[in-house]
């Protein structure tokens, strides 16, 4: 951490802000604070500078024409990538994640993205809608994840970047594999409030951010029953 | 000049029922008798399946049942039904009106509604936002009225942007259709004023503006026309990179009234809660004069409506007062919150097919506003309520039942906010309420 406080970025709400994606500054935000951190939200708007140095930055989905505008933007400002260099957490939710590899496709055109992940991103067959869940990179350490999809874009990763997780039910990247992670740059298609479904990813982008190699327990009984209940609903879909 | 000068002459809505082609009156007249036994079977109101079976014997039959008659469509993602109620109220100062009341937006629901009333010189149509361009094709209304476009459902749901885009070009083929549309929404007035024609600063002649307020602005950050950012300062807006702006209303609400074109204030008093619903009478009552009826002649109709598909019924349960109001989408949890009392409040939630099979919304509403009320929760999709609230930090207790909800507050009124199927669910338990 930079300062004693905490600082969490939200990229460009005015933009990419579609589907709930504040949940996951809420989230991460009140798990700090019950850790005992000090935590400063900031929402920046996609006509204000970007901070260089703050300890996380969530980029959430979007339509096609706010995805483009929202990665012309952050080349533009060039914040992000200071912040990359300084060591700073990224975590990118479905168009937010795309626009962090080299290229992606929105409104049919190709778009050059951040360049931050090694993925590249183009049109499916078909839009992937529905449950999403998948093993996560033991090197990671995290119970399995759980989540929505609603995208219609593929992702190919390249050698630089590693999948988040390997598919059990639904789509992610391209049916295999879902989400890529390098260093502390996390992306997935699990949209919207995906730390919702999945709370020690939210305190593993914390462990990143903070340092600190064991964070208290929390009482996640609703978190718990919340994945529970989603299992089980993915498990009798998949029932012949 | 009023604009209720232009009366719209009563000759025009003329009922061609002799003039329906046979194959057209059979499947008038099946649909009306699937409809009735639908609702005898107890299997539902009948409101889609009689028009489903019509349609299936002749295909135009929407069209053919709007022959003649003169026709209002109410469409947007928010107020549709109650919007289409109250001007369904107001419009009746004419005469008979034929329209969908129970929520049926689609044109099954369209074709069992005309079949359903006979002759009728009017038609007030609530239309589900996706199927406005082909139900203006088929019905070829008098006026449409657009209410506003948001978030909703978007696990299937057209993104807002394209929504627009496809009222847009609709709109733009029928440029003889007046429209009353929403000044407060920029999607909406983006959509109601054809391509190149708002860079005029004054709207087109057929264009009729309201003011009914934006509580959600989260879907319209961004122009519609150049993409630059919509900047907002009070309840003006305006794109910071095309001249696409707020056009001034003509009909606006202020202080529990509504004020029309010519400046003359109405008090309308509702007896349906909250200020949104003083809003939706502001626009019955535009949509009412575009027939040609005075705001002095419609607004004591509004008042007789008192509830709306169940929307806002009160009943009486074990000495519970129980009220039930439908929130389908962040911008409607809003406004629920804004018509509940500060009483005891469940919050039901489902994701089956009609309510979207996402629940990610969720976390777009604040619940905040439900602080120090007693909050009992169920559905469904009960957990993901949970985790939301937990993180909102609003205490709340889980219950299994409608039942166990009623036992668990004290006497006196129970609020219940559901969406779609939570909320049908509930009123299957308190008996089809309407």
């Amino acid at each position: 951490m930079s300062t004693e406080t905490l600082r969490i970025v939200w990229i460009y709400p005015d933009l990419l802000s579609t589907y709930g994606d504040r949940g996951n500054v809420l989230i991460l935000a009140r798990r700090a604070r019950q850790r005992g951190f000090r935590v400063e939200v900031l929402e920046v708007r996609s006509d204000q500078q970007l901070p260089n140095t703050a300890d996380i930055y969530l980029i959430g989905g979007g339509e096609d024409g706010p995805q483009a505008l929202g990665a012309q933007r952050l080349l533009a400002d060039g914040g992000l990538h200071r912040a990359v260099a300084q060591g700073s957490v990224v975590f990118g939710v479905c168009a937010g994640y795309q626009l962090l590899g080299t290229s992606f496709f929105a409104k049919g055109t190709q778009y050059r993205g951040l360049e931050l992940l090694d993925i590249s991103s183009d049109r499916g067959p078909s839009r992937a809608v529905g449950e999403l869940a998948g093993d996560i990179d033991a090197r990671l350490g995290l119970p399995p994840l759980s989540g929505f999809e609603n995208h219609g874009g593929r992702t190919l990763l390249g050698p630089g970047a590693a999948p988040l997780a390997r598919v059990t039910a639904g789509v992610g990247n391209d049916g295999t594999t879902e989400g890529a992670w390098r260093g502390k740059l996390l992306g997935t298609y699990s949209h919207g409030p995906a730390l919702a479904r999945n709370p020690a990813l939210a305190d593993l982008l914390l462990r990143w951010a903070t340092g600190v190699h064991q964070l208290p327990p929390l009482n996640d009984t609703w978190f718990d029953r919340l994945r529970t209940e989603r299992r089980a609903a993915v498990a009798a879909a998949a029932r012949p | 000049m009023a604009i209720w000068d232009l009366r719209w002459s009563g000759n025009l809505a003329r009922v061609t029922d002799a003039k329906m082609p046979l194959r057209a009156k059979v499947a008038s007249s099946v649909s009306r008798t699937a409809a009735a036994l639908s609702r005898a079977a107890g299997r539902g109101d009948g409101s889609v399946i009689g028009g489903w079976i019509g349609l299936k014997i002749d295909p135009d039959l929407l069209a053919h049942l709007s022959a003649g008659r003169a026709i209002a469509l109410i469409s947007g993602t928010n107020g549709k039904t109650t919007t289409t109620r109250l001007a369904a109220a107001a419009v009746s100062a004419l005469g008979r009106v034929a329209t969908n009341s129970f929520g049926a937006n689609m044109p099954t629901g369209h074709t069992s509604a005309l079949a359903k009333a006979g002759s009728t010189p009017y038609a007030v149509l609530e239309v589900d936002e996706h199927y406005l361009a082909q139900v203006i094709e088929a019905t070829e209304p008098h006026v449409v009225a657009l209410l506003n476009l948001s978030r909703d459902q978007l696990d299937r749901a057209k993104e807002v942007a394209m929504m627009a885009q496809l009222w847009r070009s609709a709109l733009a083929r029928h440029p003889d259709i007046r429209i009353v549309a929403n000044a407060d929404d920029p999607m909406v007035v983006w959509a109601a004023t054809p391509p190149a024609a708002h860079d005029q600063r004054i709207a087109p002649p057929h264009v009729t503006w309201f003011s009914a307020g934006q509580r959600w602005h989260d879907d319209s950050w961004v122009c519609p026309e150049c993409g630059a950012t919509i900047q907002r300062s009070g309840e003006q807006w305006w794109c910071t990179g095309c001249p696409l702006r707020r056009p001034d209303p003509q009909w606006t609400v202020d202080d529990e009234g509504v004020l029309d074109p010519t400046g003359a204030w109405y008090k309308v008093k509702l007896q349906l809660p909250g200020k949104v619903n003083v809003g939706n009478a502001a626009t019955a009552l535009a949509v009412a004069a575009e027939f040609g009826v005075r705001p002095f002649d419609a607004v004591p109709r509004l008042s007789d409506v008192t509830s709306v598909a169940g929307r806002y019924a009160q009943v009486v349960r074990d000495g519970r007062t129980v009220r039930l109001l439908l929130a389908k989408n962040p911008a409607s949890w809003l406004e629920a919150f804004d018509m509940a009392d500060e009483a005891p409040t469940l919050l039901s939630i489902n994701a089956r097919d009609p309510d979207g099979l996402d629940t990610s919304w969720l976390f777009d509403v604040d619940f905040a506003p439900l602080r120090g009320r007693q909050v009992l929760i169920t559905g469904d999709r009960a957990y993901d309520l949970a985790v939301r609230l937990d993180v909102n930090d609003v205490p709340f207790q889980h219950v299994r039942t409608f039942d166990e909800a009623v036992r668990a507050v004290p006497p006196g009124r129970l609020e219940v906010i559901a969406n779609y199927t939570a909320f049908q669910d509930i009123r299957a338990e308190l008996d089809r309420v309407n």
